[in-house]
Parts: C-alpha cells; structure tokens; sequence
C-alpha cells in the first residue's frame, strides 16, 4: 500500500484571528500553527493502514520552510518520508496542481487528506486532484477499510451516511470518526528527525482566485440574559423583538 | 454567457438552500446583464416550471433514476455539459455535502475559479469580487476571480428570495455520462427520514453534554418539534453515540447558519462556536452563569435545561400555531 497524505499549515483551532497591512495579510503574531484536523486524522488513518497492511506513506506540503516542525511531527507519528513544495499556497487549485504533479511521477494507491483545511474551509483540493489524476474522489469519509484492491468507505451524506466499494486507485477527504489523533512518542520523535525530508520547487500554473482583503465580523452586541423564573418571555422576545420565529 | 444554478433535489423537492441558489444565481445574471438556468438532475414530481418565480429563466432537467442517488463524480459530468450548453461562465451551487464535493470535481473538470461559503452577492464593478466565510467563520475574505469560468459555493441564510409570478421553461437534458463515475458501488444507505434537515433549517435547537444522556433528548426533541426547528449537538456527544454523527456541529462538523440557535448545555468552546457563529441570533440555556457561550449570546437564561426546556416547549405551544 503506497499511501500519500497531503497537509495543510493553519491557524490552531482557538487562535484569534486578525490582519495587518491593511487588512490585507493575517496577522500572525502569537499564532499558533497546526496541521489541518482533519488531515490529521487522514494521517492517522494512512499509518494504521500502513500497519495493518505494509507499505508507505508519504506526508506532502505545499508550504515554505516555516511548516517544517509540523512535517517532522508528522514524521514522528509514523510517516515515512516527506515532500515540501517550496511555494506559497496561494489557492486550492494551485496547490492541486502541485500534488498532481507529485502523484503524476509516483503513483499512490491512496491519496488522504482533511475534507477541508480550516483557513479557507474550501473543501475543494480532494476533488479537483481527483480530476487532474482521472481518479474517484469522494468525501467526507468517516470510515475507510481496505480489502486486496477495494475500498470500503463510509462517507457522510446529508442527514446520514452512505457505504460505498470502490477500486483503488483513490482521493478521499477525509474526517472524524477514521481514526483517532496520534501523538508522537519519544521514539517516534527521535526516528522523524533522520527521515528523509524532501524539498522540490513548485510546477506550473498560477491560481485562479486571490483573497485581496480581509474583515473581521461586527462586533456581538451584550448578551440579554432572562431570568430562569421568567423563561417563558424568550419566545415572545424571540417574535417580537428579534423576528426570528 | 449566462449563470447556471445546481438546484438539488431531497427526496423528490427542491431544496430550501438551492432556493436561496437560485435567487441568488439570479441576481447575479441580472447584475451580469444575463440569463440565469437551473439545473435539476434525478426523478421528480415536482413542478419545476415554478422554479421562474426565483428568477431563472430556464430549467435544465436530467430525468434519470441512476442519478438518484447523490453521485458528486457523474453530477460533475452532467454540470460540466449543461455549462457548455447554456454556455455559463457563473456556477452557483448551495453548500451542503454533496454540493461542497460537486463544486470540488467541477472546479477541477473546467479549470474554473471555486470560492466556498460566499456570503453575499459579488462586486462586479470592476472584475468579478466575493466576499467568503473563513477561518471557519471567524472572519470574512473578499476574494478577485479572475478570467474564465467561476464557481460560488453560497452559505444558507445570506439572501432573502423575493418571489415572482414569473414561470421557467423546463427542457429536459439528457447528456452522456462517463461509466468510471459510477465505478463506486453503493453498498447502503442509511438516512434519517421526515426529520427537518440541519443545513436546511431555519431553527438549530442544540444539546451538548449538560444533556446528561441520550435518554434525556426527549425534552429537547419536544422543543424542536414546537418550534419546527431541527436538532444538532455538540461534538462530545457524537463522540459519546448520544446522538448521530451528522447532528455534529462546529469546526470538525456541521456549520450552520440559521435564523435561530438555540444552545442547550453546551459550554461554548471555540470549536464549537466556529460552527455556529453564522447564526442570526444565538440563545443559551446553561446552568454555569461563567459558560463562555453567553459571551456569544444574543438572548441566555442560567438555568436547569431539565426545568427551562418543557416550560419554552409549552409556551412556543400556545404562542405559534
Ligand atoms: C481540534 C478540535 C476540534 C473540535 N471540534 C469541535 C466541534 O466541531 N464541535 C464541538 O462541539 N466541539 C468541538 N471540539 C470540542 C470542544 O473543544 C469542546 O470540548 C466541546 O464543544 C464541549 O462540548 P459540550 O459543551 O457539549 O460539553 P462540556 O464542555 O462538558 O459542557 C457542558 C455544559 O453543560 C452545562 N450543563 C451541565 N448540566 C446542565 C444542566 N442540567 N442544565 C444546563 N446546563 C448544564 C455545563 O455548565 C457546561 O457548560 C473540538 C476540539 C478540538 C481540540
């Protein structure tokens, strides 16, 4: 089983978000930054599998060297080998374009990553590698098993899910439940740091879309708090003061 | 030129987010000083001809049964042929999960420019401009396409339709479909029926793990019920399988934006909030006066769900018929 995990770079989870230059650039100071969650549990998946079946996986970043901590660690919990494209991502289909042409020269019979980076939340990198490569893609699988050359997937559809078998070669987006999130153990530490971290220039195109300006939200006005003895008067307030009922 | 809308059917209907699509996609033609097609693929009963009253004045419609199920590979053959026929350089397709992995394939089929989570009609003044949700709602980007065909994917809830007596031509369409985009057998299905459908709703009435067990959903159910709302949960408790993973709200779940979110024991974590703080207003039954939720809040009550629930389940019984 040849696996290759893409990763995206983002803002942690509870990170506050603001802009500088004119609103024109994240403000990144005192930001935190993290592989995407949920390409971290297609990572997890990739190494279980891995496990259970031999093999390889690769972890690919479309980044600069800034990102390299967080390759290592990826590295650490059971990766083998790693590729950063030296560029900026500057938007999803500038970033397929780059694990396209990586997938094109080595031929993965998995390619995992998160259903969504949570920068952007675009959802599109899986799909649009999936047609640069003619490959299936489907997301969001919460559930993969691999039997021979098939795929069992469970992936999320609109109020439910759907068990799909599908033939390998495959791009899947994936998210919770696949697998739970490793944390890298000493010795896994120790291992990420002699593992081959390859750097290569980026190929091709420029990207379609730019973001050009940012904003924040307007600010959240006080809070009206109800006394519990009185809880009764949220509907009335919800009709007649907010018009949402 | 024109723009094509992807209007999704759910069981057999048009869906209230592909509504807000379409008068959406409308709009735009309109601003573009074009035509605005919708296009409907699978089996329906439905009279699709009423679509005008959104403003489109086309309907392509693909009859076929294998498209009943929501195959985001063969929907991405058929929108790519309906974008050559009608010659669209606009595509707008609602959020929800098979739209997001639609707009995915077709963004890579067509070599188009795809923005996600658009919140408000584009700035086509000078160059095609968009303003998108980001960091998971924590902030907004305003983001240039550039030449070629564009793809918007459109958050619920960020238009109003104004409805007309206009009346849309229906064509039906019949474009040939690769095979490889059905080499994916579908095993099962499983799909909770009747329920209101989370990304469609205008009322979230939300429980976490103040809840205490999935055998106490009851009074939160008869709530929603009241309120014609649909029911999510915190991540914990779809960890815990209280509740159905797709009821999953925040930033690893469902984001929501409806009218109305109505949070029950629920403490309010960051993650959690990502996922709803698109929602108009947000209320918070919580018995901790210090639960950061309220500081999100737009109405809270400190108390006891277990008290608070049936008493706005019997007043939104008397006060809305
Ligand atoms: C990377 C990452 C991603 C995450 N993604 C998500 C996500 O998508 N969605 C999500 O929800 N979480 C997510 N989380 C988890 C999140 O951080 C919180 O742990 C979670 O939201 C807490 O859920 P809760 O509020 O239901 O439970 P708790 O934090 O346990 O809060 C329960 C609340 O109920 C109140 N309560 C208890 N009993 C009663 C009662 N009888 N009446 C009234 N109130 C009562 C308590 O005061 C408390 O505030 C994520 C975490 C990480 C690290």
């Amino acid at each position: 089983m040849k696996i290759l995990v893409c990763l995206s770079i983002v803002p942690d989870t509870t990170a506050k978000i603001s802009f500088t230059d004119g609103d024109t650039k994240l403000n990144k100071t005192g930001v935190q930054f993290i592989a995407g969650p949920y390409d971290d549990y297609a990572l997890s998946r990739a190494v279980d599998l891995k496990e259970q079946l031999g093999g390889t996986v690769t972890v690919l970043n479309v980044g600069d060297a800034d990102g390299e901590p967080i390759i290592r660690k990826a590295l650490a919990v059971g990766a083998d080998d790693a590729i950063r494209v030296n560029a900026e991502p500057r938007d999803a289909y500038f970033v397929a374009e780059q694990i396209a042409a990586i997938a094109q020269r080595e031929s993965y019979d998995l390619i995992l990553m998160g259903r969504e980076s949570i920068d952007f939340n675009g959802g599109q990198v899986h799909g649009i590698v999936g047609e640069m490569l003619g490959l299936p893609s489907y997301s969001p699988v919460m559930k993969l098993e691999i039997t021979g050359h098939t795929a069992q997937l469970t992936r999320e559809i609109e109020g439910g899910k759907e068990l799909l078998e599908a033939p390998l070669p495959l791009v899947l987006g994936c998210q919770e439940p696949i697998a739970e999130w490793k944390i890298p153990n000493m010795r896994g530490i120790m291992t990420a740091r002699t593992k081959p971290l390859n750097v290569v220039e980026p190929t091709g195109q420029d990207s379609l879309t730019q973001a050009t300006r940012f904003e924040l939200p307007p600010a959240k006005g006080a809070v009206k708090m109800i006394p519990a003895a009185e809880a009764e008067t949220l509907i009335t307030l919800l009709r007649t003061e907010a018009k949402v009922l | 030129m024109s723009v094509l809308i992807f209007a999704e059917l759910d069981q057999g209907e048009v869906k209230v987010a592909s509504l807000e699509a379409l008068y959406y996609g409308a709009n735009v033609a309109q601003e573009l000083q074009t035509s605005a097609t919708a296009l409907v693929i699978g089996t329906t009963s439905a009279d699709l001809a009423s679509l005008g009253q959104y403003g489109v004045t086309k309907v392509l419609h693909v009859s076929d049964e294998k498209l009943n199920a929501a195959n985001a590979l063969a929907y991405a053959s058929v929108l790519a042929a309906a974008v050559e026929v009608e010659q669209a350089s606009v595509i707008v397709i609602a959020k929800s999960s098979l739209g997001d992995t639609l707009a995915a394939r077709s963004a890579g089929k067509l070599k188009a420019g795809l923005v996600s989570n658009v919140t408000e009609l584009p700035d086509t003044s000078n160059g095609f401009r968009v303003k998108h949700s980001i960091y998971t709602g924590k902030a907004f980007a305003i983001t240039e396409m550039r030449e070629g065909r564009k793809i918007l994917t459109l958050k619920k809830n960020v238009v109003s339709p104004e409805l007309s007596q206009a009346t849309a031509s229906v064509e039906s369409f019949s474009p040939s479909i690769p095979e490889t985009d059905f080499v994916a057998k579908v095993i099962q299905t499983e799909k909770a029926t009747g329920e209101i459908s989370l990304s469609d709703a205008d009322i979230i009435v939300s429980g976490g793990r103040g809840m205490k067990g999935p055998e106490h959903w009851k009074p939160l159910e008869e709530l929603a019920e009241a309120l014609h709302a649909a029911t999510g949960c915190s991540k914990p408790v779809s960890d815990l399988d209280w509740r159905p993973h797709h009821e999953h709200i925040g930033q690893t779940g469902l984001k929501v934006s409806p009218n109305v979110y109505i949070a029950c024991g629920i403490s309010g974590a960051i993650q959690h909030l990502a996922g709803v703080n698109g929602s108009k207003v947000i209320v918070v039954i919580n018995k901790d006066p210090e639960a950061p939720f309220f500081k999100a809040a737009d109405y809270g009550i400190v108390g006891d769900v277990f008290d608070i629930l049936p008493r706005l389940t019997k007043a939104a019984r008397e006060q809305l018929v």
